[in-house]
């Protein structure tokens, strides 16, 4: 299948070996993965934060650049949320019924990665390798707006050598949020403690999540204390082989 | 008119409260335990009932139907209290409700009242205007009458002195009941309320509730309740006032098979609350001989005029969404600025005040959504608070605003790849006088917030369009070669 | 004040853009009967079962359950009665007199003041219906349920539950308890309790700290 890629503004500037991760996995699988330079942003920060106009060039952009793509893979929960959560919406405000009906045509295609490897191509086991102890943070979005349930503990369950620990209070928020983290940032980093001491808890070397904004968070979290605790994106942990260095 | 929600006009940002709040080790462990006990009890008893999303549903659908015609059920509920001997006033605004109230019990020659638990009177200001007319409010909720006589304010929805624990109930209670030798045992503390309130109760001729639900076909009024201090007010004086906000109505006797099926499961995680009362105007020899309903607006009609967000009017005032939102968690209830705390007061307190106060509550959420999924009327909150930091933006916010020129240009950069582009490698320039060792130090203005407690690595050398470029780029030499 | 009920529903009508509407109460009925109810109304299990859930429910709420036939019942109040010391015990008004023990003496409801149900030792009433998945007993208030002080005074409370009168789930009970919508309505589950401190659960603090629920089936 021809995956079309949209990596996330933050994934792009921030976190470039989640986006390789995602390539190197699905390449593996048989697939072809298209990138298309012209994307930046779904719009989240702006619409959360109250500057929802600001949002409304961002979902036109998406559409024009993904409106025949056969199926779009998203390494982020929170951005899919966003599309799916707010773009008919944001569509259906602007009495454009073609650009209603081109979100509507278009979201269906658009997949999460986890989504996209055991709904779209059926799979849990990708053939992957990190004998390490890890445990895994459901973020916000991809429970309770993309109800993943447990489909990446499916496909981590099926990773050679890894050790997988249940991360306790695994549905509460680690206090990111977007722009929360820094208009509230004492409430946040409260927050933020509470995670890092379930984590610190399960003694797992590398936590692990379908979104790098959580793993921004209780990483920097993680790291300030010097905890010696890594953080990587699903994919990251998908696309470990036998033949890589030892990652994480 | 002055619509006026508790002391929220007056109350600090959010962020500036919560401080202190953060500060005190024995609130926040209280808190913690009190939404952790009830969290559980509340799943239990959800996870049993099979048809929970069903009820949900039919609770949501009910409360929206009701509010496209809250006149006419309104006027409904009027005719038939009326008809049934209770009497209905109507009260634009706070001070109007206040002065009805009193004015009713200095009527009924009263000089003490005793009261419900009611957050309506709560944001009201209710005790306070009472106590200007020389009339004395005793509360008999056991934990509003902790708040009442430790001078306190509420923290929680349902159980509002949920932040104290049992020694410092009992300093409260030893103080005011002048109980030097009190145990610190809660049955030893319930006890002590028990005979501090019977005497008031069988003497205090004037009783002061709120509403869980008003009927409009029968005109009756349901209160839902556990310690009994509900059927003591609402049977043992002579008169009975209501104060209840327009949006408690509901169509039938028979919507009430939804939500008491609903309310107590959510609030306290029982499967029904131990006493559940209704009655109809005034029943010949048995409680009040007067009944009086005071129908209170402040605010709730310009709630109602913004369709995006009249789902708040759909709360039954059970708490879950507290006991569930993680920064309630952190800070209780008291950095609200009002009695309506947690995610619903989030977007109760600035609605009711049209957005004139209380700005910062909108944005005292990560946006979690765990209110939503456990709202038993299904109150979209994530969507209203997003709806509500847009109309912050729109009503209030300067276009000079820092934040509002930071997220212009924003916008302008994701709107164009070039401009994208630019920025990447503009941040990863600009950064290096803020970098050491590949991390970032402290980080002015508002990033700041970040790195006072948490790390930030420095932007990597190289991005994921670069790397894919380069990648391109390669594959097309090995091709050549 | 007439001018604020006025304020208030023109503000209620713009603000659901609606003006002022003579048909409104007949599309408000026909959109409400349009509202789904897809949850249980009925239940699923038999009268045994039924009975059984209603008793457990009961437990989980700290009441204290007998079970008893029609013939045993005024024997059956009796024992309760002396196994908890009773003497000033207060009947409510209109309760079956078969229903009572006759070497007895209660005192009539009619004739007992606020001092009295203060200083009683317990009451009796019988109930208009009864919920099993909640463990709820009804109080209409009518005939042998008593004024609604009654049950709320004393500090012990026998309730007579017969076997018919219960119900599984609350849309049954609302069902029954239609004739009686205007009536004073009393739900009571379990003695009265609060967790104000600390969530911890303590029985009693205004209401009866003690309900005996006697089931005759």
């Amino acid at each position: 299948m021809r995956v079309s890629l949209f990596i996330t503004c933050y994934n792009d500037t921030l976190f470039p070996a989640t986006g390789q991760a995602v390539v190197r996995l699905l390449e593996r699988l048989g697939h072809t993965v298209d990138f298309n330079p012209e994307q930046t942003c779904c719009g989240q920060m702006h619409y959360n934060t109250g500057y929802q106009q600001e949002a409304l060039p961002l979902l036109r952009r998406f559409v024009r650049i993904y409106r025949d793509a056969e199926a779009v893979c998203v390494p982020s929960s929170s951005c899919v949320a966003m599309m799916r959560d707010h773009y008919p919406k944001m569509a259906a405000e602007q009495n454009d019924a073609g650009l209603a009906r081109a979100v509507d045509e278009l979201l269906p295609r658009v997949y999460e990665l986890t989504e996209l490897l055991v709904h779209r191509f059926g799979l849990e086991d990708v053939g992957a390798y990190f004998p390490h102890r890890v445990t895994y943070h459901a973020s916000c979005h991809s429970q309770r707006s993309l109800h993943l349930g447990d489909l990446p503990l499916r496909l981590l369950r099926k990773v050679r050598g890894i050790e997988l620990v249940d991360l306790p209070n695994i549905d509460r928020c680690c206090g990111f949020g977007g722009t929360f983290a820094v208009k509230m940032g004492d409430v946040s980093a409260a927050m933020l403690a509470e995670k890092m001491r379930d984590v610190e808890n399960t003694r797992a070397e590398v936590v692990t999540a379908v979104d790098n904004s959580c793993l921004m968070h209780i990483f920097g979290g993680l790291h300030r204390q010097r905890a010696g605790v890594e953080t990587a994106h699903i994919a990251e942990i998908l696309a470990a082989t036998e033949s890589d260095e030892v990652p994480a | 008119m002055t619509i006026r929600v508790a002391e929220s006009a007056q109350a600090p940002s959010f962020q500036k409260a919560a401080l202190p709040l953060l500060e005190d080790a024995q609130l926040r462990r209280n808190v913690r335990h009190a939404t952790d006990v009830i969290q559980l009890k509340r799943a239990q008893v959800v996870a049993e009932t099979v048809d929970w999303q069903e009820l949900r549903t039919t609770a949501s659908d009910t409360k929206a139907h009701t509010l496209r015609y809250l006149d006419h059920y309104l006027l409904q509920f009027e005719k038939a209290c009326t008809a049934a001997g209770g009497q209905v006033h109507w009260a634009a605004d706070a001070d109007d409700a206040n002065r009805i109230v009193a004015d009713l019990v200095r009527g009924y020659g009263g000089n003490e009242v005793i009261k419900i638990k009611t957050m309506t009177s709560d944001e009201t200001g209710l005790n306070e205007a009472l106590e200007h007319e020389g009339i004395r409010a005793h509360e008999t909720d056991l934990a509003e009458l902790i708040i009442q006589l430790g001078r306190d304010r509420p923290s929680h929805i349902v159980a509002p002195a949920l932040h104290k624990n049992r020694s410092q109930v009992r300093e409260i209670f030893r103080e005011t009941m002048h109980l030097p030798d009190l145990g610190d045992r809660p049955e030893d503390l319930t006890a002590a309320a028990r005979r501090y309130l019977r005497e008031k109760f069988l003497r205090v001729k004037v009783g002061i509730c709120g509403a869980n639900f008003l009927v409009a076909e029968t005109g009756s009024v349901c209160i839902v309740e556990s310690e009994g201090n509900g059927r003591m007010c609402l049977t043992m004086p002579e008169v009975l006032i209501s104060l209840a906000g327009i949006e408690k109505v509901i169509p039938s006797f028979q919507d009430l098979e939804v939500f008491l099926q609903l309310l107590p499961r959510s609030a306290t995680g029982e499967r029904m609350n131990p006493y559940n009362s209704l009655w109809t105007g005034v029943h010949a020899n048995d409680g009040p001989k007067h009944f009086h309903v005071v129908l209170l607006d402040n605010g709730r009609t310009s709630v109602l005029a913004d369709a995006e967000a009249r789902q708040t009017l759909h709360c039954i005032r059970c708490a879950a969404c507290l006991n569930a939102c993680p920064v309630y968690r952190q800070t209780s209830g008291l950095a609200y600025g009002s009695s309506y705390s947690g995610p619903i007061g989030a977007i109760v307190t600035p609605q009711l005040l049209n957005m004139e106060h209380g700005q910062s509550l909108p944005y005292a959420s990560s946006l979690c959504g765990a209110c939503y999924e456990v709202c038993p009327v299904k109150i979209d909150i994530p969507e209203v608070l997003i709806h509500l930091r847009g109309r912050v933006v729109r009503e209030q916010k300067s276009a000079l605003d820092a934040e509002a020129l930071a997220m212009k240009m924003a916008a302008a950069i994701f709107a164009s790849r070039r401009r994208f582009e630019a920025a990447q490698r503009l941040g990863r320039l600009a950064q290096g006088p803020l970098v050491r060792k590949g991390w970032f130090g402290n980080l002015p203005g508002l990033l700041g917030n970040w790195t006072r407690v948490r790390d930030l690595r420095a932007l990597p050398p190289q991005t994921f369009r670069e790397w894919w470029k380069q990648r391109a780029k390669n594959a097309e030499r090995s091709g050549h070669a | 004040m007439p001018d604020a009920r006025d304020a208030i529903l023109e503000r209620i009508c713009s603000a659901t853009r609606r003006g002022a509407d003579e048909n409104a109460p007949a599309r408000a009925a026909e959109e409400f009967a349009a509202i789904a109810r897809p949850y249980l109304r009925a239940g699923r299990l038999d009268a045994e079962a039924r009975l059984h859930l209603f008793i457990d429910r009961l437990h989980d709420y700290d009441a204290h359950v007998v079970e008893t036939s029609a013939d045993s019942l005024p024997r059956t109040i009796a024992n309760v009665l002396q196994q908890h010391g009773q003497r000033k015990v207060i009947a409510a008004d209109g309760l079956p007199h078969e229903m009572l023990p006759r070497d007895f003496e209660f005192l009539a409801e009619r004739e007992a003041g606020i001092e009295d149900l203060n200083e009683c030792d317990g009451i009796v009433t019988v109930c208009t219906v009864a919920i099993a998945s909640t463990g709820t007993i009804v109080l209409a208030h009518g005939p042998g349920e008593g004024a609604r002080r009654l049950s709320l005074i004393p500090d012990r409370h026998l309730c007579v539950v017969r076997a018919h009168q219960v119900v599984e789930t609350v849309p049954e009970a609302f069902d029954r308890l239609a004739p009686s919508a205007t009536h004073p309505l009393t739900f009571i589950s379990g003695p009265s309790a609060t967790a104000d401190i600390e969530m911890t659960r303590i029985r009693g603090v205004h209401g009866p700290r003690f309900l005996d629920v006697v089931v005759v089936r």
